[in-house]
């Protein structure tokens, strides 16, 4: 109950001057208190040791439904069941494990999704009926909306991608039953992600989930005959398979084709981004970047090709999420591989599951904090949004200036240790502004957050005298960072007021090594 | 249109951005109740409230309500809407319901200044407004005629007029184009106060509504005739008429600085279809240039009007410029660029340019009646031609200069 979470909450202070709980879940949390400043001590998650005794010898685990497998798997009262959200806004298969669990009486679950889509509303029915207890995972629109007003029992944890796998294999998080949507499988649990009716792309988000999890159902929409060629998730890791008619809408799973903003002002920022980026000399032969797939990240990505044409140079590797873009430098010679976390358009899923230089990652490699290094970090230049930014340079992407949880962390917490993070943003959206005093949420520390690209002009973090030093002649409009608010706020009619927000915490967020940067508060009607 | 004592303005509905709609209703007595909606009510709120009060109490209107729905809505587009919904519901025409100026004014542009590129901005739509000037046009158009509805012409006029003051428009040219006269003399009771850069009329025929024009400027402004122009006027000739008498039109007034061109309204009066090489008004637009230059104005182009069409537009663009226009109207920032790269002289241009007015220039110095570059003799209008072009080319940036 909300009742006994408030009364049971004690706060400390963060190092970035944040009030944030010290149990959360029942569980002791560690304050965040700078990066790179919390080590890691102990060895990691060991799932318990199974015997091939115990599964058939003809590599045959299907089991007829999702309900069958659930019960093969222990399902039992607040236990914790974990999707993942490759198939996006088209995904079947986190509802009918969540349907099939209430059906077979179960109460108080734990839903650990990767992520989640306007298509997981139902789940508030199963929170308000019991089934669910509560959410740790990325909680958009509906979702977002009723933690924000304070209906869960339990606070929301919003964890990045890299995040998430260091939880779960630091066994912050137990994870009781996974149940992966698989593209395609055989009946030995080895699935891809790359074919069939549903294809999407990468499956690297459900990785840990098979590796760590007591135990792994998989759910597929196109069984294949042993061997399934070629495995993201290895058949090794799955204790069942069920079959079923679809796992997904197709056309929700991935865009039939992604489209560059039209907006001029979004236009013109992606503009500045990809001239900041050739200007600050990281535009160079063998470089490397990572823009999404939102609008000004493609327009960024189509000014980028052709300055990249214009110098003769190519990139070594560029990161998905791919897209059609994505795939053009690639097939036109203008970079070697595609390193891909998840795959938003079918140009992308053909290419992943056709080109060899084009290669599904996931979270371990890319992202993972409690690791020996990961790809983020080496990236040359990573083109991010945000919702809000302050003049410190924290950035905020999960609530909206009004408090509301609105938004996932996805890989943006672990993509800002690029060598130039820059977040390209409209310096204000219908009246708000987007650079204020003091972000409602920090999501990234500012000595991480290089460069804020707007319509009105780039701000450098004073901290990048080198990227300022390699600017001196450009003839971008670089600005301090007051400066640009000052001119918003003049439109804008002033700075907004801060808005009233409860005193209750409904949501952490965590940093990528576990500890929490910053806490949500309850927003009242 | 309202009844009584009640006003409507601005947009209902759920697609609306950074617009809102008031309903204001004049009462008796019990002083002045707002009622708020806004996406934004946590944020601003109360500042949307205060808005709303000054701009009543500007207008003398005590008692009313007002229930507004707002989705974002700027200060200034407030003001408007409300200011807008008062006097639609009776407020009475005297007070002044002007938000405070928060952009400074600015001194007059020079009258030969760059016009390559003027953007289009539908007066009743504040949105498009409002970062206008980021995409570096050489000029912006508040428009109050053609893509403002017929019964949102009040409600475009106080968008326009409050733009005027609260919108930081860059280096870009301030201009609103009125309506076709005579609303237009209407028009300008609310836009010359504002100071804006150049007006431009519509369906201009005949000198003498230039001088109209003009002599209401001057008497809005308390000007005495014959002086200093205060504001540029820009006519637009769209009918066979307006071309016959292009020449009288570019001399009506000291005020005029460029004649332009509407061609979807010229075609139409000829009876004969636009097409894309546009030879149906050659004669029309060589008739512009030569009435224009006659008098040394500037000769402008009309609007390409396929957004899409960059290639079509850079085409258009270079044989407007073959023909002797400076510049021509944008109707989507993306065709700025194209424009301007259209009419800005070549590299190489610019280079002969600079060697023949850097030839006569010595001769000059030399006392030599004769300017010679190399083995050949420059005539005297070939170094007018190469002044004039060096002129363009350092307006618009494209010649280093020496730091000084």
């Amino acid at each position: 109950m909300s009742a006994n979470r408030k009364a049971s909450t004690e706060f400390v202070v963060n190092s970035l001057g944040r009030r944030v709980p010290v149990t959360v879940n029942g569980t002791p949390s560690r304050p965040f208190g700078g990066v790179g400043a919390s080590a890691p001590r102990g060895s990691k998650h060991g799932p318990p040791v199974r015997s091939a005794a115990d599964y058939p010898e003809s590599g045959d685990k299907r089991v007829p439904d999702l309900r069958t497998a659930l019960e093969r798997c222990g399902l039992r009262d607040g236990v914790t069941i974990s999707t993942h959200h490759h198939l996006r806004n088209g995904d079947r298969v986190a509802m009918s494990a969540l349907t099939a669990a209430a059906e077979l009486g179960a109460k108080d679950l734990m839903w650990r999704p990767s992520a989640s889509f306007p298509c997981h509303e139902p789940v508030i029915d199963l929170m308000e009926s019991g089934v669910v207890h509560h959410i740790e995972g990325s909680m958009n629109g509906p979702l977002g909306a009723y933690c924000s007003r304070g209906h869960m029992r339990g606070l929301g944890v919003l964890r990045s991608h890299g995040g998430r796998w260091q939880a779960i294999q630091d066994g912050e998080v137990h994870i009781d039953i996974a149940v992966i949507a698989a593209p395609t499988a055989d009946p030995f649990g080895n699935a891809d992600g790359s074919h069939g009716p549903s294809a999407c792309g990468s499956l690297g988000f459900a990785l840990a989930d098979s590796i760590y999890a007591d135990h792994v159902i998989v759910v597929t929409d196109n069984l294949v005959p042993f061997p399934c060629v070629p495995w993201q998730i290895q058949g090794n890791n799955v204790d069942c398979v069920v079959e079923v008619d679809s796992i997904g809408d197709p056309e929700k799973i991935v865009s039939g084709t992604t489209v560059v903003t039209k907006s001029p002002d979004r236009l013109l920022i992606a503009e500045y981004v990809a001239r900041f980026v050739r200007d600050a000399g990281i535009l160079k032969d063998g470089f490397s970047f990572q823009a999404g797939a939102g609008g000004i990240a493609l327009a960024f990505v189509h000014c980028i090709r052709q300055m990249m044409i214009d110098a003769g140079v190519r990139a070594r590797f560029v990161r998905g999420g791919s897209t059609g873009y994505l795939v053009d430098l690639l097939e036109e010679g203008l970079t070697d591989y595609i390193l891909d976390g998840q795959t938003f358009d079918l140009a992308g899923v053909q290419s992943i599951g056709s080109d060899p230089r084009h290669v599904a990652t996931s979270p371990f490699t890319s992202y993972n904090y409690h690791g020996k290094g990961n790809f983020a970090s080496m990236v040359d230049a990573v083109v991010l949004g945000a919702t809000e930014v302050d003049v410190n340079f924290n950035a905020n992407v999960v609530t909206h200036s009004d408090g509301m949880l609105l938004h996932g962390i996805g890989g943006w917490q672990n993509c800002l240790f690029s060598g130039c993070t820059i977040l390209a943003l409209p310096s204000f959206r219908d009246r708000i502004p987007v650079i204020v005093d003091e972000v409602t949420t920090i999501t990234g520390p500012g000595e991480l957050v290089d460069v804020i690209v707007t319509e009105r002009g780039i701000a450098v973090n004073p901290r990048r005298t080198d990227l300022l030093a390699a600017l001196e002649g450009s003839d971008l409009p670089i600005r301090p960072i007051e400066e640009i608010k000052s001119e918003v706020e003049l439109l804008v009619g002033g700075p907004p007021a801060k808005p009233v927000l409860g005193d209750e915490p409904v949501a952490v967020i965590k940093w990528v090594d576990g500890t929490i940067v910053d806490t949500v508060w309850r927003v009242p009607k | 249109m309202s009844a009584a004592g009640r006003g409507e303005a601005g947009r209902p509905g759920d697609d609306v951005r950074s617009d809102l709609h008031v309903i204001v209703e004049l009462t008796d007595g019990g002083g002045t109740e707002i009622e708020v909606v806004s996406k934004v009510a946590s944020l601003y709120g109360a500042s949307i409230e205060a808005t709303t009060r000054a701009t009543l109490a500007g207008l003398g209107v005590e008692h009313a309500r007002v229930r507004i729905d707002d989705k974002g809505a700027v200060p200034f587009v407030i003001a408007a809407r409300v200011e807008t919904a008062a006097l639609r519901a009776g407020a009475g025409p005297g007070g002044d319901g002007r938000p405070n100026r928060s952009v400074p004014e600015r001194p007059r542009t020079a009258r030969d200044r760059l016009r390559r590129s003027r953007l289009y901005l539908p007066g009743d739509q504040p949105k498009l407004q409002l970062n206008a000037g980021l995409h570096g046009p050489d000029g912006v158009i508040l428009d109050l005629e053609d893509s403002v509805h017929p019964a949102q012409k009040d409600a475009a006029r106080m968008v326009v007029r409050n733009a005027l003051r609260c919108v930081d428009f860059g280096h870009a040219e301030r201009m609103v184009r009125i309506n076709q006269l005579p609303l237009g003399l209407d028009d300008l009771v609310a836009m010359v106060p504002e100071r804006p850069d150049l007006l431009l009329i519509p369906k201009a025929e005949t000198a003498e509504q230039v001088a109209e024009v003009d002599t209401r400027i001057r008497e809005i402004l308390a000007e005495p005739p014959g002086g200093d122009p205060p504001i540029w006027i820009m006519p637009i000739l769209e009918t066979a008429l307006g071309i016959e008498n292009a020449f009288d039109i570019a001399g009506a007034s000291p005020a005029v600085v460029a004649l332009t061109i509407g061609l979807e309204d010229y075609t139409a009066d000829l009876g004969v279809r636009k097409t894309l090489e546009g030879s149906e008004s050659l004669y029309a637009r060589g008739r512009l240039v030569n009435a224009a230059r006659a008098v040394g104005a500037q000769a402008i182009d009309s609007v390409f009007g396929d957004v899409g069409d960059e290639e079509g537009l850079r085409t258009w663009a270079a044989r407007s410029r073959g023909l002797g226009f400076e510049g021509m109207g944008c109707i989507h920032p993306r065709q700025i660029r194209p424009i301007h790269e259209a009419f800005a002289p070549s590299q190489a241009e610019i280079e002969r340019a600079m060697a023949i007015v850097a030839a006569f220039e010595e001769a000059e110095a030399k006392g030599l009646g004769v300017v010679s570059l190399g083995t050949r003799m420059v005539d005297p209008p070939v170094v007018l031609r190469a002044q004039r072009l060096v002129h363009v080319a350092r307006q618009a940036g494209l010649i280093e200069e020496p730091d000084s």
